[in-house]
Protein backbone atom coordinates (compact mmCIF):
# COMPACT_ATOMS: atom_id res chain seq x y z
CA UNK A 1 0.00 0.00 0.00
CA UNK A 2 2.55 2.24 1.09
CA UNK A 3 4.70 1.11 -2.02
CA UNK A 4 2.15 2.04 -4.51
CA UNK A 5 1.44 5.51 -2.90
CA UNK A 6 5.34 5.92 -3.29
CA UNK A 7 5.39 4.60 -6.65
CA UNK A 8 2.15 7.02 -7.99
CA UNK A 9 3.95 10.18 -6.71
CA UNK A 10 7.17 9.68 -7.75
CA UNK A 11 5.95 8.97 -11.09
CA UNK A 12 3.67 12.00 -11.21
CA UNK A 13 6.32 14.05 -9.99
CA UNK A 14 8.34 13.19 -13.54
CA UNK A 15 5.44 12.85 -15.06
CA UNK A 16 4.18 16.69 -14.17
CA UNK A 17 7.83 18.08 -14.30
CA UNK A 18 7.68 17.02 -18.07
CA UNK A 19 4.53 18.36 -18.89
CA UNK A 20 5.47 21.21 -17.51
CA UNK A 21 8.51 22.34 -19.21
CA UNK A 22 8.23 20.82 -22.44
CA UNK A 23 4.15 22.09 -22.85
CA UNK A 24 3.30 24.55 -20.73
CA UNK A 25 6.64 26.68 -21.03
CA UNK A 26 6.32 26.56 -24.69
CA UNK A 27 2.60 28.03 -24.77
CA UNK A 28 3.65 31.25 -24.37
CA UNK A 29 -0.58 32.58 -24.64
CA UNK A 30 -1.18 36.02 -25.57
CA UNK A 31 2.75 36.21 -25.09
CA UNK A 32 3.39 35.73 -21.76
CA UNK A 33 0.94 33.17 -20.06
CA UNK A 34 2.51 29.96 -19.28
CA UNK A 35 0.59 27.87 -16.78
CA UNK A 36 2.22 26.61 -13.92
CA UNK A 37 0.11 23.40 -13.77
CA UNK A 38 2.93 21.71 -11.81
CA UNK A 39 1.11 23.04 -8.39
CA UNK A 40 -1.32 19.87 -9.31
CA UNK A 41 1.03 17.79 -7.55
CA UNK A 42 0.46 19.85 -4.19
CA UNK A 43 -3.45 19.57 -4.69
CA UNK A 44 -3.13 15.75 -5.49
CA UNK A 45 -0.26 14.94 -2.47
CA UNK A 46 -1.76 12.60 0.31
CA UNK A 47 -2.79 14.65 3.51
CA UNK A 48 -1.47 12.14 5.98
CA UNK A 49 2.20 11.68 5.17
CA UNK A 50 4.72 13.14 7.18
CA UNK A 51 4.77 17.16 6.40
CA UNK A 52 8.95 17.15 6.50
CA UNK A 53 8.91 14.99 3.72
CA UNK A 54 6.33 16.77 1.64
CA UNK A 55 7.98 20.07 1.85
CA UNK A 56 11.58 19.07 0.54
CA UNK A 57 9.55 17.04 -2.24
CA UNK A 58 8.05 20.69 -2.75
CA UNK A 59 11.41 22.30 -3.08
CA UNK A 60 12.83 19.73 -5.18
CA UNK A 61 10.18 19.73 -7.50
CA UNK A 62 9.97 23.34 -7.73
CA UNK A 63 13.95 23.04 -8.15
CA UNK A 64 13.63 20.62 -10.92
CA UNK A 65 11.15 22.69 -13.31
CA UNK A 66 13.75 25.90 -12.21
CA UNK A 67 17.08 24.07 -13.83
CA UNK A 68 15.05 23.17 -16.60
CA UNK A 69 13.44 26.84 -17.83
CA UNK A 70 16.18 29.03 -16.09
CA UNK A 71 14.62 30.69 -13.78
CA UNK A 72 16.78 30.72 -10.94
CA UNK A 73 15.32 29.45 -7.87
CA UNK A 74 11.96 31.26 -8.12
CA UNK A 75 9.77 28.34 -8.69
CA UNK A 76 11.60 26.41 -6.00
CA UNK A 77 10.75 29.65 -3.37
CA UNK A 78 7.49 29.58 -4.56
CA UNK A 79 6.12 26.12 -4.34
CA UNK A 80 7.93 25.55 -0.78
CA UNK A 81 5.92 28.60 0.59
CA UNK A 82 3.01 26.76 -0.26
CA UNK A 83 3.75 23.27 0.64
CA UNK A 84 4.75 25.21 4.17
CA UNK A 85 1.13 26.87 3.98
CA UNK A 86 -1.03 24.06 2.57
CA UNK A 87 -1.99 22.59 6.59
CA UNK A 88 -2.86 26.36 7.02
CA UNK A 89 -4.88 26.49 3.27
CA UNK A 90 -6.81 23.77 4.16
CA UNK A 91 -8.06 24.06 7.54
CA UNK A 92 -9.09 27.52 6.20
CA UNK A 93 -10.91 25.18 3.57
CA UNK A 94 -12.37 22.60 4.81
CA UNK A 95 -12.79 23.59 8.81
CA UNK A 96 -11.26 20.96 11.80
CA UNK A 97 -12.23 17.93 8.97
CA UNK A 98 -9.75 17.47 7.66
CA UNK A 99 -7.41 16.30 10.72
CA UNK A 100 -10.09 13.08 10.64
CA UNK A 101 -8.46 9.83 9.63
CA UNK A 102 -11.54 9.37 7.48
CA UNK A 103 -11.26 12.80 4.96
CA UNK A 104 -10.70 12.23 1.62
CA UNK A 105 -10.23 15.29 -1.20
CA UNK A 106 -13.33 13.81 -2.92
CA UNK A 107 -15.49 13.82 -0.23
CA UNK A 108 -15.49 17.69 0.48
CA UNK A 109 -17.45 19.48 -1.87
CA UNK A 110 -16.79 21.11 -5.14
CA UNK A 111 -16.55 24.32 -3.95
CA UNK A 112 -13.71 23.51 -1.36
CA UNK A 113 -11.92 21.89 -3.89
CA UNK A 114 -11.98 24.83 -6.00
CA UNK A 115 -11.10 27.18 -3.48
CA UNK A 116 -8.46 24.94 -2.35
CA UNK A 117 -6.87 24.78 -5.81
CA UNK A 118 -7.35 28.68 -6.12
CA UNK A 119 -5.50 29.80 -2.97
CA UNK A 120 -2.60 27.49 -3.51
CA UNK A 121 -2.14 28.84 -7.19
CA UNK A 122 -2.77 32.83 -5.90
CA UNK A 123 -0.08 32.50 -3.29
CA UNK A 124 2.50 30.56 -5.22
CA UNK A 125 1.75 32.75 -8.42
CA UNK A 126 2.12 35.82 -6.07
CA UNK A 127 5.40 34.82 -4.73
CA UNK A 128 6.39 33.76 -7.92
CA UNK A 129 5.98 37.07 -9.74
CA UNK A 130 6.98 38.83 -6.96
CA UNK A 131 10.51 37.40 -6.71
CA UNK A 132 10.66 37.34 -10.99
CA UNK A 133 10.05 41.01 -11.41
CA UNK A 134 11.42 42.24 -7.93
CA UNK A 135 10.36 45.73 -8.14
CA UNK A 136 7.82 46.96 -6.29
CA UNK A 137 7.51 50.13 -8.78
CA UNK A 138 6.09 47.21 -11.37
CA UNK A 139 3.51 46.00 -8.41
CA UNK A 140 0.61 46.40 -10.96
CA UNK A 141 2.39 44.20 -13.42
CA UNK A 142 3.12 41.42 -10.50
CA UNK A 143 -0.61 42.18 -9.77
CA UNK A 144 -1.53 41.84 -13.37
CA UNK A 145 0.75 38.54 -14.06
CA UNK A 146 -0.70 36.97 -11.12
CA UNK A 147 -4.18 37.60 -12.20
CA UNK A 148 -4.10 36.31 -16.32
CA UNK A 149 -1.50 33.81 -15.71
CA UNK A 150 -3.25 32.35 -12.16
CA UNK A 151 -6.93 32.25 -14.12
CA UNK A 152 -5.00 30.08 -16.91
CA UNK A 153 -3.38 27.71 -14.38
CA UNK A 154 -6.72 27.40 -12.75
CA UNK A 155 -8.55 26.69 -15.50
CA UNK A 156 -6.19 23.91 -16.67
CA UNK A 157 -5.53 22.65 -13.33
CA UNK A 158 -9.63 21.87 -13.11
CA UNK A 159 -9.05 20.22 -16.23
CA UNK A 160 -6.69 17.39 -15.16
CA UNK A 161 -7.70 17.31 -11.74
CA UNK A 162 -11.47 16.39 -13.57
CA UNK A 163 -9.60 14.07 -16.36
CA UNK A 164 -7.41 12.34 -14.02
CA UNK A 165 -9.93 11.99 -11.00
CA UNK A 166 -9.13 8.99 -8.37
CA UNK A 167 -12.61 8.39 -8.54
CA UNK A 168 -13.80 6.73 -11.44
CA UNK A 169 -17.27 6.65 -11.07
CA UNK B 1 20.21 22.97 26.34
CA UNK B 2 17.13 21.07 26.75
CA UNK B 3 14.87 23.54 25.69
CA UNK B 4 17.11 24.63 23.17
CA UNK B 5 16.32 20.93 21.73
CA UNK B 6 12.10 20.90 22.19
CA UNK B 7 12.32 24.00 20.80
CA UNK B 8 14.34 22.73 17.18
CA UNK B 9 11.47 19.38 17.36
CA UNK B 10 8.59 21.77 18.00
CA UNK B 11 9.13 24.18 15.04
CA UNK B 12 11.13 21.51 12.68
CA UNK B 13 8.66 22.58 9.97
CA UNK B 14 8.89 25.97 9.60
CA UNK B 15 12.51 25.90 10.38
CA UNK B 16 12.67 23.39 7.43
CA UNK B 17 10.91 25.80 5.21
CA UNK B 18 12.69 28.60 6.38
CA UNK B 19 15.95 26.92 5.23
CA UNK B 20 14.57 25.92 2.02
CA UNK B 21 13.74 29.21 1.20
CA UNK B 22 16.73 30.61 2.24
CA UNK B 23 18.71 28.38 -0.35
CA UNK B 24 16.27 29.05 -3.29
CA UNK B 25 16.38 32.71 -2.37
CA UNK B 26 20.66 32.85 -2.11
CA UNK B 27 20.22 30.86 -5.21
CA UNK B 28 18.07 34.06 -6.85
CA UNK B 29 19.82 36.90 -5.64
CA UNK B 30 23.18 35.72 -6.21
CA UNK B 31 22.42 35.69 -9.95
CA UNK B 32 20.81 39.30 -10.12
CA UNK B 33 24.56 39.54 -10.46
CA UNK B 34 26.54 39.24 -13.88
CA UNK B 35 26.11 35.49 -14.20
CA UNK B 36 23.57 33.17 -13.83
CA UNK B 37 23.84 30.55 -11.59
CA UNK B 38 26.70 27.63 -12.18
CA UNK B 39 24.29 25.12 -11.18
CA UNK B 40 20.68 26.33 -12.00
CA UNK B 41 20.67 26.44 -15.44
CA UNK B 42 19.55 24.19 -18.46
CA UNK B 43 23.05 23.77 -19.75
CA UNK B 44 23.36 20.31 -17.81
CA UNK B 45 23.24 16.56 -19.37
CA UNK B 46 19.69 15.71 -18.13
CA UNK B 47 17.79 18.68 -19.23
CA UNK B 48 19.95 19.32 -22.20
CA UNK B 49 19.14 15.34 -23.34
CA UNK B 50 15.76 15.87 -22.64
CA UNK B 51 15.41 19.24 -24.81
CA UNK B 52 17.12 17.88 -27.37
CA UNK B 53 14.94 14.52 -27.43
CA UNK B 54 12.17 17.30 -27.85
CA UNK B 55 13.63 19.16 -30.54
CA UNK B 56 14.52 15.88 -32.68
CA UNK B 57 10.66 15.45 -32.54
CA UNK B 58 9.31 19.23 -33.33
CA UNK B 59 11.77 20.39 -35.77
CA UNK B 60 10.24 18.51 -38.26
CA UNK B 61 7.49 20.91 -38.25
CA UNK B 62 9.15 23.70 -39.23
CA UNK B 63 11.66 22.34 -41.76
CA UNK B 64 10.41 23.73 -44.66
CA UNK B 65 10.75 27.52 -43.19
CA UNK B 66 13.75 26.29 -41.73
CA UNK B 67 14.83 25.51 -45.39
CA UNK B 68 13.90 28.55 -46.83
CA UNK B 69 15.36 31.17 -44.46
CA UNK B 70 18.86 29.25 -45.24
CA UNK B 71 18.61 29.16 -49.08
CA UNK B 72 17.89 33.11 -48.62
CA UNK B 73 21.08 33.36 -46.45
CA UNK B 74 23.21 31.53 -49.27
CA UNK B 75 21.83 33.63 -51.71
CA UNK B 76 22.55 36.46 -49.79
CA UNK B 77 26.17 35.41 -49.45
CA UNK B 78 26.38 34.01 -53.06
CA UNK B 79 25.48 37.91 -53.81
CA UNK B 80 28.13 39.15 -52.37
CA UNK B 81 30.91 36.50 -53.30
CA UNK B 82 30.19 37.04 -56.97
CA UNK B 83 30.38 41.09 -56.66
CA UNK B 84 33.78 40.54 -54.85
CA UNK B 85 35.43 38.94 -57.75
CA UNK B 86 38.63 38.86 -56.17
CA UNK B 87 38.28 37.94 -53.47
CA UNK B 88 38.13 34.24 -54.76
CA UNK B 89 41.79 34.09 -55.80
CA UNK B 90 42.74 35.12 -52.73
CA UNK B 91 43.53 32.04 -50.29
CA UNK B 92 42.82 32.95 -46.36
CA UNK B 93 45.59 32.69 -44.60
CA UNK B 94 44.43 31.07 -41.16
CA UNK B 95 46.69 33.32 -38.90
CA UNK B 96 44.52 36.53 -40.16
CA UNK B 97 41.35 34.91 -38.61
CA UNK B 98 39.74 37.48 -36.57
CA UNK B 99 36.29 35.29 -35.90
CA UNK B 100 35.89 31.70 -36.30
CA UNK B 101 31.86 30.63 -36.86
CA UNK B 102 30.14 27.29 -35.20
CA UNK B 103 26.64 26.38 -36.17
CA UNK B 104 24.55 25.28 -33.73
CA UNK B 105 20.48 24.71 -33.12
CA UNK B 106 18.50 25.82 -30.57
CA UNK B 107 16.90 22.88 -28.21
CA UNK B 108 15.01 25.28 -25.92
CA UNK B 109 13.84 29.16 -25.78
CA UNK B 110 11.96 31.41 -23.81
CA UNK B 111 10.67 34.80 -24.14
CA UNK B 112 8.10 35.23 -21.86
CA UNK B 113 10.23 35.45 -18.48
CA UNK B 114 12.54 38.99 -17.27
CA UNK B 115 15.29 37.32 -17.93
CA UNK B 116 15.39 35.09 -20.72
CA UNK B 117 17.84 32.58 -21.57
CA UNK B 118 18.30 29.86 -24.77
CA UNK B 119 19.43 26.35 -24.75
CA UNK B 120 21.18 25.38 -27.45
CA UNK B 121 23.16 21.58 -28.24
CA UNK B 122 26.58 22.76 -28.24
CA UNK B 123 29.24 22.94 -25.54
CA UNK B 124 32.66 22.78 -24.22
CA UNK B 125 33.43 19.65 -26.90
CA UNK B 126 32.61 21.70 -29.62
CA UNK B 127 34.85 24.97 -27.77
CA UNK B 128 32.47 26.89 -27.02
CA UNK B 129 32.88 28.90 -23.88
CA UNK B 130 31.44 31.96 -22.06
CA UNK B 131 30.75 35.62 -23.24
CA UNK B 132 31.07 34.23 -27.18
CA UNK B 133 27.79 36.00 -29.31
CA UNK B 134 25.49 34.32 -30.72
CA UNK B 135 23.58 35.29 -34.02
CA UNK B 136 20.94 34.03 -36.07
CA UNK B 137 20.95 34.45 -40.42
CA UNK B 138 18.71 37.65 -39.54
CA UNK B 139 20.29 38.97 -36.32
CA UNK B 140 21.81 38.81 -33.23
CA UNK B 141 20.43 36.63 -30.51
CA UNK B 142 22.58 36.68 -27.59
CA UNK B 143 25.60 35.93 -25.53
CA UNK B 144 26.82 32.59 -23.89
CA UNK B 145 26.09 32.17 -20.38
CA UNK B 146 26.78 28.50 -19.33
CA UNK B 147 28.48 25.52 -20.73
CA UNK B 148 28.36 21.97 -20.49
CA UNK B 149 30.83 19.22 -22.02
CA UNK B 150 27.28 19.24 -25.02
CA UNK B 151 25.23 22.10 -24.37
CA UNK B 152 25.43 26.04 -23.62
CA UNK B 153 22.61 28.21 -22.12
CA UNK B 154 22.91 32.05 -23.64
CA UNK B 155 21.31 34.29 -22.53
CA UNK B 156 18.90 36.23 -24.99
CA UNK B 157 18.93 40.04 -25.66
CA UNK B 158 15.64 39.72 -24.27
CA UNK B 159 16.92 40.01 -20.52
CA UNK B 160 17.14 42.90 -18.17
CA UNK B 161 20.58 41.60 -17.67
CA UNK B 162 21.57 42.36 -21.27
CA UNK B 163 23.52 45.17 -22.87
CA UNK B 164 25.09 45.05 -26.01
CA UNK B 165 26.99 47.86 -27.97
CA UNK B 166 25.05 48.83 -31.18
CA UNK B 167 24.83 51.66 -33.98
CA UNK B 168 23.73 53.45 -35.85
CA UNK B 169 24.30 51.93 -39.53
CA UNK B 170 26.73 53.71 -41.61
CA UNK B 171 27.84 56.06 -38.86
CA UNK B 172 29.57 55.32 -35.79
CA UNK B 173 27.51 57.10 -33.08
CA UNK B 174 26.99 54.11 -30.86
CA UNK B 175 24.44 53.49 -27.50
CA UNK B 176 23.55 50.30 -25.11
CA UNK B 177 21.11 48.29 -26.67
CA UNK B 178 18.73 46.96 -23.38
CA UNK B 179 15.22 45.49 -22.73
CA UNK B 180 13.30 48.12 -21.22
CA UNK B 181 9.86 47.55 -21.45
CA UNK B 182 10.02 43.67 -20.50
CA UNK B 183 6.36 42.90 -21.79
CA UNK B 184 6.95 43.14 -25.67
CA UNK B 185 9.57 40.45 -26.85
CA UNK B 186 10.14 41.95 -30.45
CA UNK B 187 10.96 45.97 -29.38
CA UNK B 188 14.26 46.44 -27.76
CA UNK B 189 15.14 49.68 -26.50
CA UNK B 190 18.81 51.56 -27.68
CA UNK B 191 20.00 54.00 -25.53
CA UNK B 192 22.13 56.84 -25.41
CA UNK B 193 22.56 57.89 -28.31
CA UNK B 194 23.30 61.31 -28.34
CA UNK B 195 20.03 64.07 -29.33
CA UNK B 196 22.24 65.54 -32.25
CA UNK B 197 22.58 62.37 -34.02
CA UNK B 198 19.75 62.45 -37.05
CA UNK B 199 17.42 59.78 -36.89
CA UNK B 200 14.62 58.39 -39.18
CA UNK B 201 11.98 55.89 -38.52
CA UNK B 202 13.25 52.59 -40.16
CA UNK B 203 17.39 53.53 -39.75
CA UNK B 204 18.55 49.88 -39.52
CA UNK B 205 20.88 49.25 -36.19
CA UNK B 206 23.65 47.50 -36.29
CA UNK B 207 26.32 45.78 -33.58
CA UNK B 208 29.21 48.38 -32.69
CA UNK B 209 32.88 47.97 -33.05
CA UNK B 210 33.21 48.26 -29.14
CA UNK B 211 32.36 44.93 -28.29
CA UNK B 212 34.98 42.33 -27.89
CA UNK B 213 31.97 39.90 -28.53
CA UNK B 214 30.30 40.41 -31.42
CA UNK B 215 32.11 41.32 -35.02
CA UNK B 216 30.72 44.93 -36.37
CA UNK B 217 27.09 45.81 -38.71
CA UNK B 218 25.53 42.31 -37.55
CA UNK B 219 22.22 43.83 -38.49
CA UNK B 220 19.78 44.09 -35.03
CA UNK B 221 16.63 45.69 -36.07
CA UNK B 222 15.09 49.21 -37.94
CA UNK B 223 14.25 51.88 -35.54
CA UNK B 224 10.41 51.60 -34.86
CA UNK B 225 9.83 55.07 -32.69
CA UNK B 226 12.47 57.56 -30.83
CA UNK B 227 11.76 60.27 -28.64
CA UNK B 228 14.18 62.25 -25.63
CA UNK B 229 14.78 60.68 -22.62
CA UNK B 230 14.14 62.42 -19.23
CA UNK B 231 17.80 64.39 -19.50
CA UNK B 232 16.66 65.98 -23.12
CA UNK B 233 20.27 65.16 -24.48
CA UNK B 234 20.29 61.57 -25.50
CA UNK B 235 17.53 59.39 -27.41
CA UNK B 236 15.57 57.10 -26.29
CA UNK B 237 14.95 54.52 -28.97
CA UNK B 238 12.25 51.28 -30.03
CA UNK B 239 13.93 48.80 -31.73
CA UNK B 240 12.16 46.47 -33.63
CA UNK B 241 13.85 43.24 -34.00
CA UNK B 242 14.85 41.71 -37.27
CA UNK B 243 15.13 38.47 -35.72
CA UNK B 244 11.34 36.50 -34.93
CA UNK B 245 12.21 35.60 -30.89
CA UNK B 246 9.72 33.02 -31.05
CA UNK B 247 10.74 31.35 -33.43
CA UNK B 248 14.52 30.69 -33.79
CA UNK B 249 16.45 27.27 -34.77
CA UNK B 250 19.83 27.25 -36.63
CA UNK B 251 22.43 29.50 -35.08
CA UNK B 252 25.93 30.62 -35.01
CA UNK B 253 28.16 31.23 -32.29
CA UNK B 254 31.11 33.68 -32.81
CA UNK B 255 34.17 33.10 -31.69
CA UNK B 256 36.19 36.33 -31.34
CA UNK B 257 40.24 35.10 -31.49
CA UNK B 258 41.38 38.24 -30.45
CA UNK B 259 39.06 38.71 -27.12
CA UNK B 260 41.38 37.44 -25.06
CA UNK B 261 44.33 39.72 -26.08
CA UNK B 262 42.12 43.19 -26.19
CA UNK B 263 40.71 42.38 -22.54
CA UNK B 264 44.15 41.20 -20.94
CA UNK B 265 45.40 45.04 -22.65
CA UNK B 266 42.22 46.84 -21.20
CA UNK B 267 42.74 45.33 -17.64
CA UNK B 268 46.42 46.60 -17.70
CA UNK B 269 45.61 49.73 -19.19
CA UNK B 270 42.69 50.15 -16.05
CA UNK B 271 45.76 48.82 -13.98
CA UNK B 272 48.15 51.42 -14.67
CA UNK B 273 45.63 54.11 -14.00
CA UNK B 274 45.17 53.76 -10.77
Amino acid sequence: MINSTFFFNVLRFILLVLVQVLVFNNLNFFGYINPLVYILFLYWYPIKQNRTTFIVLCFLLGLFVDIFSDTLAINAAATVTIAYLRPTIMRFVFGVNYEFQSFKLNNSTKAQQFTFLALLIIIHHLAYFTLEIFSFSNSLLILQKTFTVGISTLILCILFSTLFSSKKE
Amino acid sequence: MQQIINFLIRYKTFLLYLFLLLISLVFTFQSHSYHQSKFLNSSNFITGSIYSFSDNITSYFNLREENNSLVEENKRLRDKLFNNVQLSGITIDTASVDYEVIRGRVINNSYADQRNYVTINKGQNDSIAQDMGVITDKGILGIVENTSANFSTVQSILSKKSNINAKIKNSNHFGSLVWGNTQDYNIVQLIDIPRLVPLTIGDTIVTGAMSSIFPENIPIGTIKRFDLDNSKSFYFIDVELFNDMTNIGNVYIIKNLNRKEVLQLEAETEANDQ
